[in-house]
């Protein structure tokens, strides 16, 4: 028997307001509070509530042959509570039916997927916990924004504990294979993947309403008979949207929710589907192979790629230079800051930023508050440009201490080093003393003399005299005199040592003990 | 003394530099014991008029049926053609016009040449037959009122100018406030060119706004040297306290751009400027304030350099947001590429920024406080950028004995000079 999976997707941003150049430094309130009610209550009354009444009755009428499954980001679930609290208490009221799972996600609809390992695990942690909070089950199955998907943030996402996730069957990824079956991650197999089904998937969210389909009207009829033709290997029906394409993207009007309401008793009638969660399918399926998805996926646009949110250097510059601040955030625990720090990384901001779409695309149009790409790359660094002053005035205080550590570091070293030439200073002193107590000067003890005390003595001395003096005597002495001399005296000493054969031992002992006469008169105390 | 002006804008409705001109000028005249009648294509009705009367011309009626006109409508026709010419906007920008007016609903079809018609007074979609139709107007309204001389400023009131001319005989003035090879390089717009040279050649007298103007209009348009006289623009002097008082949020040293986003003023000179300093100096922002057709060009380069945290788009400012930006910064920098006269570091200085301004200024000639470059010369751009930001000396100086020199730049001296140029027609 086959299933039929369906999830929605629920987020709503917090939009930026018009943020001018001169509110940098001065203003840190960043949100179009207006905007974002209105949005939000308008959406509450148009999609929200009667979807979600639509799906109660549903359960109602079939009890558990009907289930869905919803991904709600913790933005949305924040302005729930704040404009439209009557929205989260009807998705409650779906969570107690027992037919409905709640997936985790990034808090923030972020895309710290993609660049900062750390900071993702942290805001699906933050997730998990609201969710278990609010609804009262532990999110089992992942779904990161916007379907987002790679080798290595399944890895990461199995390493968190999960066990499924979804994402897009794309086109480029799948090639031939069928995204109606289980996949599994290519890096650690005990991550499953259900892939969403973007023609039937779409026929719902996009072409429902278009009438230059050759398709349309769509019929309940029509899509179950779709369903039919589906191939004999085939496992499951994805079914994964934007909830607001009940209500919204598709209106009233065009029979959407007239479309939905007649969905199951139809599927039951005409075909053998039933209905299943993720996480049922996950305890029921086992995957038919890994797959190799080395470069992110996602759900948006034909390309199924990132280039809606990181396509341009203007979408590159504002996540780098957001991103960069995360180590420095990490360290302030002012709440006004991490929420901003939040807010600022839902990827909306990002795909206002796209140039992707000034000939078609409706869709991007939904709810953008920016007239062009470029009107949102401005507001939104102007408000990073504040929320990075505000980081580093926060930081100061980290700063402080660090400074403070850095200083006793230096001023302790600086007493040990002190202390110990001090000691250095004291012993070479008593070593000298001791020298000059002991002991006579003798002949050797010029190799140890400096320069200046061998020249000192070099002009008390004649030149015959020291050479007769140096004569045997070993090289380390001679080499510490000779260099003393001036080019004359060398030149004299060198023709004085040629003749110097015939000189006796007993001269020479007379002409050193003549030098050590001199040492003693001019270095000894 | 009375004096019938045409104008294309006057404060508070602006695009640009000519209606601060015009308006500083019609003040000056003011002192001067100099009437003025001011007609404009649209009034709204918020201007000052202390100084001047201001006619609207989307008031006057006028028809074309009458048999009096229909020689002058021969004449003008031919300005009909090329009715998609922008001068002061480009293409790109262009678009956006028409896209904005579609939006907002104005109707644009209406005849330019119905009895009456309602002037956009911008520089959009169908300027060509508004200057036309202006032209008309003006030939109706110089009948109608009493005056010794008429003054046309910029190309788009000259041919009013000359039919006002035509129509009661009296000696005409055109004001050459930026020629079409400023506005566009060497791509001139070849209508444009002829009836700036039209305009020209049909004055009695040319005011030009700096000597670089003046050779413009003798090497380029052919015009008689003894015709053309140069009488430099001024600055109006007054500063609010909250200015003056103003708190600045920022530690960094802020160096700022002001002016439209176009080919002529330099934009992209000025960004790589600011790439060179930020990579030796962190504590520094700058920031760029105006739109124009190379804007969305410019904010593409800033993030590709990877300067979006420390260059900032600040939009077009208007009214009291230009004096609060600059005493927000603490370096004015105008790397026009082509600046006729360049009133905006005036502007600057009276409020105590130092400023770092093309040779290839009008201004420059005449400013002894200011750092001079070439448009071109990014180095040495860079180089007076920082030596204001660190070097107080430098700065202070500036400030002092630039602030000084522009307090002795007023309208009144400008307008005395204008109001010797009429002289001689004065009876």
């Amino acid at each position: 028997m086959k299933s039929i999976c369906l999830y929605f997707q629920v987020h709503q941003p917090y939009r930026l307001r018009t943020y001018r150049f001169f509110d940098i430094g001065d203003s840190n309130e960043y949100y179009d509070d207006y905007n974002n009610r209105f949005i939000m209550q308008r959406v509450a009354q148009k999609c929200y509530l009667p979807m979600n009444k639509l799906i109660l009755d549903l359960i109602k009428e079939f009890g558990s042959a009907f289930k869905v499954s919803f991904s709600i980001s913790g933005i949305a679930l924040e302005q729930f509570e704040a404009y439209a609290p009557e929205v989260l208490e009807s998705f409650q009221q779906l969570a107690k039916t027992g037919n409905v799972e709640f997936l985790a996600e990034t808090y923030a609809h972020s895309l710290s997927s993609l660049k900062d390992k750390e900071e993702f695990i942290r805001q699906v942690k933050m997730h998990e916990m609201r969710i278990e909070e609010l609804f009262g089950q532990k999110p089992t199955t992942f779904r990161n924004t916007e379907l987002i998907y790679s080798d290595q943030i399944g890895e990461t996402v199995a390493e968190m504990g999960y066990e499924l996730m979804l994402t897009e069957g794309a086109k480029h990824v799948l090639g031939w294979r069928s995204p109606n079956v289980m996949y599994a991650n290519a890096i650690n197999p005990n991550l499953k993947l259900l892939l969403k089904n973007f023609r039937l998937s779409d026929d719902i969210a996009f072409r429902f309403s278009e009438q230059s389909w050759n398709e349309w009207p769509l019929t309940t009829k029509k899509f179950t008979g779709w369903l039919n033709d589906t191939d004999k290997k085939d496992e499951v029906i994805n079914l994964f949207m934007d909830y607001e394409t009940f209500g919204e993207h598709q209106w009233e009007e065009t029979g959407i929710f007239d479309f939905m309401s007649e969905l199951p008793a139809a599927i039951f009638k005409n075909t053998d589907f039933k209905f299943a969660t993720p996480k049922e399918l996950g305890e029921q399926l086992q995957p038919v192979a890994p797959i190799h998805v080395p470069y992110p996926i996602s759900w948006a646009d034909e390309e199924r790629d990132l280039t809606a949110w990181l396509g341009n250097d203007l979408q590159n510059e504002a996540f780098d230079k957001l991103n960069s601040l995360r180590s420095k955030v990490n360290l302030i625990s002012d709440p006004k800051i991490q929420k901003d720090w939040l807010y600022l990384q839902t990827s909306d901001h990002f795909y206002y930023m796209s140039t992707k779409w000034f000939s078609d695309g409706d869709v991007h149009k939904y709810f953008n508050p920016y007239g062009d790409p470029y009107d949102a790359f401005i507001n939104f660094m102007n408000v990073l440009s504040d929320f990075i002053i505000r980081v580093e005035n926060s930081g100061v205080n980290v700063k402080e201490e660090l400074h403070e550590i850095k200083e006793a570091v230096t001023k302790l070293s600086d007493k040990t080093e002190k202390a110990l030439k001090k000691a250095a200073r004291a012993t070479s002193k008593k070593v000298k003393k001791t020298i000059d107590k002991s002991k006579e000067f003798s002949f050797e003890d010029i190799k140890d003399m400096s320069d200046t005390a061998i020249k000192k003595l070099l002009r008390e001395i004649d030149i015959e005299t020291l050479t007769v003096a140096l004569k045997d005597t070993k090289n380390d002495l001679t080499e510490r005199v000779l260099p003393n001399l001036g080019v004359k005296a060398r030149k004299k000493y060198d023709d004085i040592q040629s003749d110097l054969k015939k000189f006796k031992k007993s001269d020479i002992d007379k002409y050193r003990k003549t030098i050590e006469d001199k040492l003693n008169k001019l270095f000894k105390k | 003394m009375k004096i019938l002006m045409f104008g294309w804008e006057f404060p508070p409705h602006i695009s640009g530099g000519l209606g601060t001109a015009c308006f500083g000028l019609t003040r000056g005249l003011a002192k001067h014991d100099v009437d003025v009648i001011f007609v404009v294509p649209k009034a709204y009705g918020d201007e000052d008029q202390q100084a001047v009367r201001l006619v609207n011309a989307s008031d006057v009626t006028f028809d074309l049926e009458d048999t009096e006109y229909k020689e002058f409508w021969s004449r003008v026709k031919y300005m009909e053609i090329g009715s998609n010419i922008i001068p002061y906007v480009g293409t790109e920008e262009f678009a956006k016009v028409i896209e904005d007016r579609k939006k907002k609903g104005e109707k644009f079809s209406s005849n330019v040449f119905s009895k009456q018609y309602e002037f956009s007074g911008k520089y959009g979609t169908n300027l060509m037959e508004e200057v036309s139709r202006y032209a008309l107007i003006a030939s109706a309204v110089a009948l109608k009122e009493d005056y010794d001389v008429i003054h046309a400023h910029d190309w788009l009131t000259y041919p009013a100018g000359i039919a006002a001319k035509k129509s009661s005989g009296k000696p005409l003035v055109v004001h050459m406030h930026a020629t079409e090879f400023d506005r566009t390089g060497e791509n001139v717009n070849k209508i444009v060119y002829d009836i700036e040279r039209e305009g020209l050649e049909a004055a009695d007298r040319i005011i030009a706004v700096s000597n670089l103007t003046r050779n413009t209009v003798i090497n380029k348009y052919g015009i008689d040297p003894d015709k053309v006289v140069t009488v430099y623009n001024a600055v109006d002097q007054t500063i609010t306290k909250e200015i003056e008082n103003i708190k600045r949020n920022l530690k960094e040293k802020v160096v700022t751009f002001l002016g439209r986003i176009t080919y002529q003023k330099g934009p992209e000179y000025f960004i790589e400027a600011a790439y060179k300093i930020l990579q030796k100096d962190r504590n520094v922002r700058f920031v760029m304030a105006g739109s124009g057709d190379m804007l969305h060009k410019m904010i593409e380069r800033v993030a590709a350099l990877r300067i979006a945290d420390r260059f900032h788009f600040a939009g077009f400012l208007r009214g009291e947001d230009v004096d609060k930006m600059f005493a927000l910064s603490d370096v004015f920098v105008m790397p026009s590429v082509s600046e006729p006269f360049g009133i905006v570091p005036l502007e600057a200085m009276r409020i105590n920024v130092p400023v770092v301004i093309s040779k290839q200024s009008g201004v420059s000639e005449i400013l002894k406080h200011a750092l001079k470059i070439d448009f071109w010369d990014v180095d040495a751009m860079a180089d007076s950028i920082y030596g204001l930001c660190h070097y107080e000396a430098l700065s202070e100086m500036f400030k002092k004995y630039g602030k000084v020199e522009v307090e002795n730049l007023k309208w009144e001296n400008a307008a005395l000079n204008v109001k010797n140029v009429y002289e001689p027609f004065i009876h």
